[in-house]
């Protein structure tokens, strides 16, 4: 029990200090923070002393007033309220600045810290929590960090100037605070402990929500025309109901903080005025003691009382940092190795020795695997689907890593080498294209960063899209985006392909790659696609065979394992499962 | 446009219940401090132990009831602002639902997901705000400007007089804040723009080591809010200080007037001095409002765009039934389409199906082949030109009884995080028996059944964890599993290896002999037997026929097959 507990106190702590850290990043923005809320609290004490001064000039009662002094200091009162509103503003500007600064940080912390983490992590989480965490949680960090901190921090000061006046007043009223204080200390731990975990399930259940949402949102063309709207609702409704009720149920309690924080102290109040009374009944003290003993026990018990109330927002800052932290604590795909191997001039010999791989440590998929290639051969990968065909492509550019075995490019294990120096020595086309926002020409050339127009335009003619694309309004300007509405997913494959091209890489994977392009089309490019292949090593997925047919090896792939291989003649004369998978394209199946 | 107060209606009396609940928690709370100033004042000098402990009880007795009022209050609103924030988050993921797909590509879906999420969220924040602390501010705002007025009328009237331009500020103020929200909110779009960019395309992006450039986009992301941020939050945090001014300024003015007063005898010091503490409490109301202030533009910059979403016009509506005489079960007459004002979808469309029937279409990328199917399907409506199901026109026919006509598999089309059964099933009331004849029909029972689970297999999101090929089978089980009259596939073999492709077409063929198919492929194979095949090119049919009739007046047609058979 204690044990568990101690935990998640080390826990809390941990977060406390890393928020802390972002904070401290900005050490001078936040000592001159602190600084002006002291002076400003100061300032507000001139106020009411100038104000002071000036009705005790009226004071002098009918035909008294001296006017010059009673002019003197209203106008040095409206000198000094400009002051202050002045000062207000600047704290507040710089509030603002020190807040953004940190959540723009965190931010891209969570970004960059994504952008860094392995390809089978996508795979796992939903796009809506991702965003959800980057916008929600962040931003419920920021409201409790911007506004909560500074003032803890600066009230604690009045605490403790409050608590040495009272202490001096009288000692023994001082007494009472030795009860209600560490009340309200046992009271807000409590609490805590109650609230912590609901809040952790409100972040949690609004990350759920979002990754509903953003899942449907993006399939709602499907949903139109199976016409399932309303039991996308029904679904929606529910995790909507869960959203909501985990808010309302971390509110239910920390709502009660608040007003039970306040009745702490209004008992507190009760109980000094009733022992004060007595005390001054028996001579103790005097009645300007009760009260200025009451007006530091306001300002005493005021900090405490706003510190709990925004317990609950520090609670949901809590549980949105733990959200944050979690993520920024996952394991980023491997750092390269030390003095890892930088790959130049890549020749493009590949060889798997002994590859075993599963993705869910449950079904193999990949058995012993062993495949050498010469560099510069082409190599086709066929087979049935799910027979492990992608999961090769997967290895080779180590978007996963095999549970055992080796892979060497140019006899190197790629293990040794940077993931850059790998990745980029392989220009890859995969089934799935990808568009982002942005104008033509930066999709095409988003491989290679120094290509003119002329280079995008040689590939774009090459790709036989050049056409198309000037058929557009804005040309090669025309922005285009993920949904890409006017534009088929035939021309996406081509604007990949022609993004391929660009690069120039010594090797090339292509998955898949002209699977929605018509056969003219692909037929015209197929002396761009030759020359891009020419020298190069290659890997190609296709079920189109014509496509395949001039590989230097075909491997036909089943159930994890190489069971045949050879030339496109060899196997058709071997008679085996290639020879049916050949003939079937035919409509004749053998 | 939708307004808030639409949503504030239906929980008004609860709301108000709330509200004197919560007031009469202030009223206590505002008592204590009272009777403390009467025990001091009035009983000490008495010597009355008992009275003493007697009023120290009433406290006590405030004390609780504060707590309790304040409790109930505070639960009370925050279900009214949870019950509020769910209704307003179900009208617009409804009116999400049924925006028609030229909406859709005109909104685009990264800022219907940000509205969706934060923006809802903004709303609620502001329900929570209002309700916990907007009570109390304008109560005790108010019910001081009445006392001040009791305690002299002249001097109160100096600061009424000030009202009015604090009004203008706030309105000022607010009229230029709003905006400034509305314009981080579309920050944020871009924002979730890039993570999902990056999410999705996270095989390219690691691929082509655009990991740094990728940060550095989203950099400019991040750093467009945070600088929108900063100006709105810039804006707004003018309140505070400006209202502080203003009112301080009054309270000088009040000095100087009552200098004046007093020194005619019209009043006394003291009442000054009362007035000004008082005038105090109302200051420090008013900055508590002003705070609000801000929680407040924000949540009605996100509430306008919800709004501007849930009050989209529907721009399709049901038309009056028509119906014609045709022995054809599907017909396009005379139908052109197009997606932007000069870009040309398809033009001039124009053929018939018999039920039963198979149609093919072939033709070079980006010809209108998906677009024709849109059509059919109404995710579009035709610019001009009729299509027609069994004689009636397909504008006429209701959604419940339109879209179960149809199976479909779209190019690229999505399954959902969720068990295969239910991926298959997808909302609709299907039997084991229907889910078995579909996957062994869809040549997708034999992994199936290898995989873990088998049909309770979850499947990951964007089903990351299913190969190409087996995703195409699951998606045409789903399309198949009601048995549909007209079963839509396209391009939904391309993963699929030739055999199994062949073998899904001979079992529907065999196993689904009433079915009427459209099949848009780039395989020759895959629609040979077709009763039609249309070839398509640049948005216009130029050539129709069978299979053989096409060898031998379309070169396109020709030349493709040719290619593809020239393999042998």
């Amino acid at each position: 029990m204690t044990n568990t507990a101690d935990v998640n106190r080390k826990g809390r702590l941990r977060i406390i200090l890393r928020l802390f850290k972002y904070i401290l990043r900005h050490k001078f923005l936040m000592f001159t923070i602190i600084f002006l809320t002291l002076s400003s609290n100061l300032l507000s004490l001139v106020g009411p002393y100038l104000s002071g001064l000036a009705i005790d000039n009226i004071e002098l009662g009918k035909g008294n007033v001296n006017f010059p002094k009673v002019f003197y200091y209203t106008s040095l009162m409206i000198a000094f309220f400009l002051l202050s509103s002045a000062l207000s503003y600047l704290l507040s500007i710089l509030m603002i600045k020190l807040s953004q600064n940190i959540i723009y940080r965190m931010r891209q912390d969570v970004f960059e810290h994504l952008a860094d983490m392995p390809v089978s992590y996508f795979d796992k989480f939903q796009a809506g929590d991702l965003i959800s965490r980057i916008t929600y949680d962040i931003d419920t960090i920021n409201s409790s960090l911007s506004n909560d901190f500074i003032q803890i921090m600066t009230s604690f000061i009045t605490v403790l100037g409050s608590l040495f006046m009272m202490i001096v007043i009288s000692p023994k009223m001082v007494s009472i605070f030795a009860v209600t204080v560490p009340l309200s200390v046992i009271y807000i731990r409590k609490m805590t402990g109650i609230v912590r975990p609901l809040f952790r399930k409100r972040s949690a259940k609004l990350g759920e929500l979002n990754g509903y949402v953003e899942e449907i949102i993006s399939g709602q063309k499907t949903i139109k025309a199976y016409h399932q709207e309303e039991n996308m609702i029904k679904k929606f409704d529910v995790k909507n109901d869960e959203a909501v009720a985990a808010y309302y149920n971390a509110d239910y309690y920390a709502s009660v903080v608040g007003p039970s924080m306040n009745f702490i102290n209004n008992m507190s109040l009760s109980l000094v005025s009733i022992f004060g009374a007595i005390l001054y009944l028996f001579n103790q003290i005097t009645i300007g003691n009760i009260s200025s003993f009451v007006l530091y026990s306001r300002k005493f018990s005021g900090p405490i009382n706003e510190a709990a109330n925004i317990l609950s927002e520090l609670q949901s800052a809590a549980a949105a940092a733990e959200r944050i932290f979690n993520l920024l604590d996952s394991e980023i795909e491997k750092k390269d190795p030390e003095n890892a191997h930088e790959f130049e001039n890549v020749k493009g010999k590949v060889d798997l020795k002994n590859v075993d791989f599963s993705y869910n440590d449950e079904k193999m998929v990949l058995k012993n695997f062993n495949l050498n290639v010469k560099k510069g051969s082409l190599i086709a990968i066929v087979g049935p689907t799910g027979a492990g065909k992608t999961t090769i492509i997967n290895l080779l550019m180590r978007f996963y890593d095999p549970q055992s075995g080796k892979i060497y490019l140019d006899d190197i294990d790629t293990k040794n080498a940077t993931l850059k120096s790998l990745r980029s020595s392989y220009a890859m086309v995969l089934q799935d294209t990808w568009l982002f926002k942005g104008t033509i020409y930066e999709n095409i050339k988003y491989g290679k960063d120094d290509a003119t127009l002329e280079d995008v335009i040689r590939v774009c003619k090459a790709c036989d899209i050049h056409d198309f694309i000037m058929s557009l309004p804005a040309e090669y300007d025309t922005i285009i985006n993920e949904e890409g509405l006017n534009i088929s997913q035939g021309q996406k494959q081509l604007f990949t392909i022609a993004r391929a091209m660009l690069m120039d890489s010594p090797m090339l994977i292509l998955d898949e790659a002209t699977s929605n392009i018509d056969t003219i089309t692909e037929l015209k490019i197929q002396e761009a696609m030759r020359k891009l292949m020419k020298d190069k090593t290659c890997f190609v997925i296709a079920h189109r065979l014509s496509t395949i047919k001039n590989a230097d090896r075909i491997l036909v792939i089943n159930d994890g394992k190489i069971i045949e291989q050879g030339t496109h003649e060899e196997l058709l004369k071997k008679g085996g499962f290639y020879q049916k998978l050949f003939y079937s394209q035919f409509g004749n199946i053998a | 446009m939708v307004k808030l107060t639409d949503y504030l209606k239906p929980y008004l009396g609860r709301m108000i219940v709330g509200f004197t609940i919560k007031l009469s928690g202030v009223i206590m709370d505002l008592l204590i401090p009272f009777i403390l100033a009467y025990i001091i004042d009035d009983i000490v000098p008495q010597k009355n132990v008992k009275l003493v402990v007697f009023w120290g009880l009433v406290m006590i007795l405030c004390a609780v009831t504060d707590l309790i009022a304040n409790v109930i209050a505070n639960r009370m609103a925050s279900r009214v602002a949870g019950n509020i924030t769910r209704n307003i988050r179900h009208d617009l993921f409804v009116r999400i639902s049924y925006l028609s797909n030229k909406q859709i590509d005109e909104i685009t879906l990264p800022t219907l997901i940000s509205r969706l999420t934060t923006d809802t969220y903004n709303v609620h924040n502001l329900l929570g705000m209002m309700q916990r602390l907007g009570v109390r501010a304008p109560f005790i705002v108010i019910g001081g400007v009445i006392v001040t007025f009791m305690l002299d009328y002249v001097l109160a009237l100096t600061l009424l007089i000030l009202l009015p331009l604090i009004f203008g500020i706030v309105l000022y103020i607010s009229k230029i804040g709003i905006p400034l929200y509305t314009e981080i909110q579309i920050a944020v779009d871009s924002l979730v723009r890039v993570i999902r960019e990056n999410i999705t395309g996270v095989r390219v992006i690691k691929a082509l080591s655009k990991t740094d450039y990728e940060k550095k986009r989203f950099e400019g992301a991040n750093t467009n809010v945070v600088n929108k941020e900063k100006r709105a939050g810039f804006t707004m945090a003018a309140t505070s200080p400006v209202l502080n001014f203003i009112l301080n300024l009054g309270l000088t003015l009040v000095i100087i007037i009552g200098a004046f007063r007093v020194n005619s005898g019209n009043s006394e010091p003291g009442k000054i001095i009362a007035f000004m503490t008082y005038f105090t409490i109302i200051l420090n109301s008013m900055l508590m409002i002003s705070r609000i202030f801000m929680t407040f533009s924000k949540g009605t910059a996100s509430f306008e765009r919800i709004a501007e979403i849930i009050s989209t016009p529907v721009d399709f509506r049901l038309q009056a039934p028509r119906e014609i005489e045709t022995g054809d079960f599907i017909v396009f007459d005379d139908v052109s389409f197009s997606y932007g004002k000069d870009e040309w979808g398809l033009k001039n469309v124009s053929f018939s199906l018999k039920k039963g029937g198979t149609l093919g279409i072939i033709g070079p990328t980006g010809s209108g082949k998906s677009t024709l199917v849109k059509l059919l399907m109404r995710l579009y409506v035709p610019d001009s030109g009729s299509i027609y199901i069994g004689g009636k026109d397909i504008l006429g026919i209701p959604d419940d009884e339109f879209y179960q006509k149809f199976g479909v598999v779209f190019q690229n089309d999505v399954l959902f995080k969720d068990t295969i059964r239910e991926n298959i099933a997808f909302g609709r009331n299907v039997s084991e028996e229907q889910i078995d004849e579909a996957i062994s029909i869809a040549q997708a029972k034999e992994f199936i059944m290898q995989k873990e689970n088998n049909l309770d297999f979850e499947l990951t999101t964007r089903a990351t964890n299913l190969s190409g090929g087996q995703k195409q089978r699951l998606l045409i089980s789903r399309a198949i599993v009601l048995r549909p009259e007209i079963l839509i596939l396209d391009d939904s073999d391309s993963a699929l290896d030739y055999r199994t492709s062949a073998n899904l077409r001979r079992e529907i063929n065999q196993k689904l002999s009433d079915l009427t198919s459209i099949i848009i492929t780039q395989r020759v194979s895959s629609i040979k037997n077709a009763d039609l095949i249309l070839v398509i090119e640049n948005g216009k049919i130029t050539h129709m026929g069978r299979h053989d009739e096409l060898l031998e007046n379309c070169e396109y047609y020709k030349k493709v097959y040719e290619i593809q058979m020239g393999a042998l």
